[in-house]
């Protein structure tokens, strides 16, 4: 168990990163009660958005002056591809049936995927993703990436932005409004069709962060990273109570943590040496959904699930 | 580099523009000038590669070299009276595409023989649909022991599953082996942490290589595995950092195996990963971000660049310009094109040089000729024990140093 401050790190660093995408999908879910399942491709779409921007950027150029770019860049890529799906795949369809949105999503994830395959030069592969120079720096016996120190730091920043957005703002105030009642709202005077676009660029913008987080991290992105890390941010949001952007943080935080000690620890545990590490976490990570949700339906913070059923 | 995949497109459709409407004009040449009066037949040699997805490019490698033993074959004249084509089918690494690819080639009118897949799950997907059709397959990089020795080979009760599986590559039951004496013997090392990617292949390597290490003397730290999805394997490092091991074995392919390597260095465990054939590639150094300095891979055969049979080959891929490098299958799918080819001349021949009219027919000829083909190609000498395997058992041991892969021993492996 030595390790243990080690193995902490290493889940909170994923789970911060779960986390941030995670969020995009409870936003959404909160207001039009849609699961995006394309937001995964949103979030690879970023990744991409980052890497083209440091692509025309001359060579030699400091990442560390080419990272405002890049993030600027995937930012807009996935606010735009997120807002498009948005306007053209879903909103056409709202008021029809649960399903119709739904499976439209699924569809629009893999065109999404598809489009970066076949049209993104060389995206066959996974791509190189450009790394901070220099080692990591040393806490204690800790050893943190400079890559995951961008997202220890853009994590907690986003969710204190948005918490503030949500609670102080206008317009989040009025998001507020329109995931409570949506036909009062409109009422109120609110337009919820401008509500609802801005809830997906949000996420999108979440995601892309996620993404030249998940970049620098891992040092590659490819044209499939969205669809494994979309159902674990997924699993994060439905953990921590869908509709809850609070929930979403924390969903991702237990879900990190959890994926983190299963692979370390689940093997030292007396019978169960079987069962533990790499090829076992991603079984351990749902065991517990299963289990918060039998016992929490509505998720770990989530409170306003069930009226909405 | 960044309008590579606007190139490929434009050179395949030109490419099959070009083939098309060579195909034709060949055609009235001949009637018009009579030349030698007899209308050449088409065979067609299938293909099965990923030639999209992670591992494209060692899949376009296999293809490319097919490709220029078949023109090769075309400019020599080698078999008389036959036009040799390619038909080259993407299978991604997936073992059900590469199932619906050999469905289609045994359904193909003009196929006589198969070349591929790189994979070896893939290439067991494939193994009975061209097993019942009779239809030669010769695969140039699937090391699995089990397709050609049958599931039970370990325990000594070696059985071939299908006659028409052929392959130019060494097995892991050789391959694993002969990594840990190298290991063992010549790098010291004596305490392994030891992972795989739950795959055929990836699987029955790292098992391969854990029995004869632990044969020898060596110890295993520990053993687990990963998914080959994953690009996340901080914990994994953490566990390898701590678990005082030597070195890391890596039975798995490079996309899983770059990110591996690169966040084991990360993690601040200064110890080598050592792997197969899988990680014998480019990509595997350019996406490890240069953290793959002193890995070891493993892989079939010598190093095409000190043998001098291969000095052509070489000299004619790169007149090619292909846009992909040949890659460390290449060499052994060109001498696996040339099996096939070489096993449809033999047929020829004893036909009055004319491919058997029945289809069914042709193809248990050039199977069965296949199993007799004997010459030497670019790797060495081209042969085919009873269970299809190569008679050639050259391995090599290849380092990284200063972004490149470089040899550092050759040798054969005499199995038990």
């Amino acid at each position: 168990m030595q390790d243990l401050p080690e193995q902490l790190a290493n889940g909170l660093v994923l789970g911060a990163m779960y986390g941030l995408i995670a969020i995009g999908y409870t936003m959404v879910y909160g207001i039009v009660q849609l699961i995006n399942f394309a937001h995964g491709e949103i979030f690879m779409i970023g990744g991409f958005g980052a890497l083209t921007a440091w692509l025309i950027l001359p060579d030699g150029t400091a990442l560390m002056v080419a990272l405002p770019v890049m993030i600027l860049m995937a930012v807009a890529c996935s606010v735009l591809v997120g807002v498009g799906a948005e306007r053209f795949a879903y909103r056409p369809l709202r008021g029809g049936p649960r399903l119709a949105p739904l499976i439209t999503a699924i569809g629009l994830s893999i065109a999404l995927q598809q489009a970066i395959w076949a049209f993104y030069p060389d995206a066959k592969k996974d791509l190189t993703f450009p790394q901070f120079a220099g080692g990591p720096v040393e806490i204690g016996s800790l050893l943190l990436q400079r890559g995951e120190i961008f997202l220890l730091i853009a994590a907690p920043l986003c969710m204190i932005a948005l918490a503030l957005f949500v609670s102080k703002t206008r317009t989040g105030r009025a998001m507020q409004a329109t995931s409570q009642d949506p036909d009062t709202a409109k009422l109120m005077g609110i337009n919820t069709d401008r509500i609802i676009v801005t809830a997906f660029a949000i996420g999108a913008a979440f995601a892309a962060i996620a993404a030249v987080a998940h970049g620098l991290k891992f040092g590659q992105i490819g044209f499939r990273m969205g669809f494994i890390a979309g159902l674990k941010a997924f699993t994060a949001a439905v953990l921590g109570g869908i509709g809850n952007i609070y929930g979403a943080m924390i969903g991702g935080l237990v879900l990190g943590f959890a994926e983190a000690l299963a692979t370390a620890y689940i093997e030292f545990v007396p019978g169960m040496s079987q069962f533990g590490g790499g090829a076992w976490k991603d079984v351990w990570a749902f065991a517990l959904l299963i289990l918060v949700l039998l016992f929490r339906p509505q998720g770990l913070l989530g409170e306003r699930v069930s009226d909405r059923a | 580099m960044r309008h590579r995949s606007l190139l490929i497109l434009t050179t395949a459709v030109t490419a099959g523009a070009l083939t098309l409407s060579a195909c034709g004009s060949r055609d009235d040449g001949g009637n018009e000038g009579g030349g030698d009066g007899k209308k050449k037949t088409t065979v067609v040699i299938g293909l099965s590669a990923p030639l999209t997805g992670d591992l494209s490019s060692l899949g376009q490698g296999i293809k490319n070299s097919a490709d220029l033993a078949v023109k090769t074959a075309n400019k020599t004249n080698e078999v008389e009276g036959v036009e040799f084509k390619l038909q080259a089918l993407d299978d991604a690494g997936q073992a059900g595409t590469g199932q619906q690819n050999a469905t289609k080639l045994v359904g193909a009118k003009d196929v006589y023989g198969v070349l591929g897949p790189l994979n070896s799950h893939v290439g067991e997907a494939m193994l009975k649909t061209l097993g019942s059709a009779n239809l030669a397959q010769l695969s140039p990089a699937n090391t699995a022991p089990q397709l050609t020795q049958g599931p039970n080979w370990s325990k000594g009760d070696k059985k071939r599953p299908f006659d028409t599986y052929f392959r130019t590559s060494t097995t892991d039951a050789v391959q694993g082996p002969f990594a840990a004496q190298y290991v063992y013997n010549e790098l010291k090392y004596k305490k392994a942490f030891i992972l795989d990617d739950k795959k055929t292949y990836g699987a029955g390597l790292a098992k391969t290589f854990k029995e004869e290490f632990v044969n020898l003397g060596g110890k295993v730290v520990q053993s687990d595995s990963v998914n080959p999805e994953d690009r996340d394997f901080s914990s994994i490092a953490t566990k390898i950092k701590n678990s005082g091991a030597d070195f890391v074995y890596f039975g798995g392919e490079h996309p899983a195996g770059a990110p591996l390597t690169d966040q084991i260095t990360k993690s601040g465990a200064k110890i080598p990963l050592v792997g197969g054939d899988a990680l014998f590639s480019d990509d595997y150094i350019d996406l490890s971000n240069k953290n793959s300095e002193g890995d070891i891979a493993t892989s079939v055969g010598a190093p095409l660049e000190t043998l001098d049979t291969a000095k052509k080959f070489m000299k004619d891929y790169e007149a090619q310009n292909y846009d992909d490098p040949f890659g460390p299958f290449g060499g052994y799918s060109y001498d696996g094109t040339w099996a096939i080819i070489q096993a449809v001349k033999a047929v020829v021949e004893g036909n009055d040089g004319k491919v058997p009219g029945d289809l069914k027919d042709a193809r248990k000829k050039i199977t069965e000729a296949l199993q007799n083909v004997k010459f030497d190609g670019i790797t060495g000498e081209v042969g085919f024990d009873e269970f299809g395997d190569t008679t050639n058992k050259q391995l090599s041991v290849y380092q990284v140093k200063k972004g490149k892969h470089v040899p550092v021993e050759t040798g054969t492996f005499e199995e038990k």
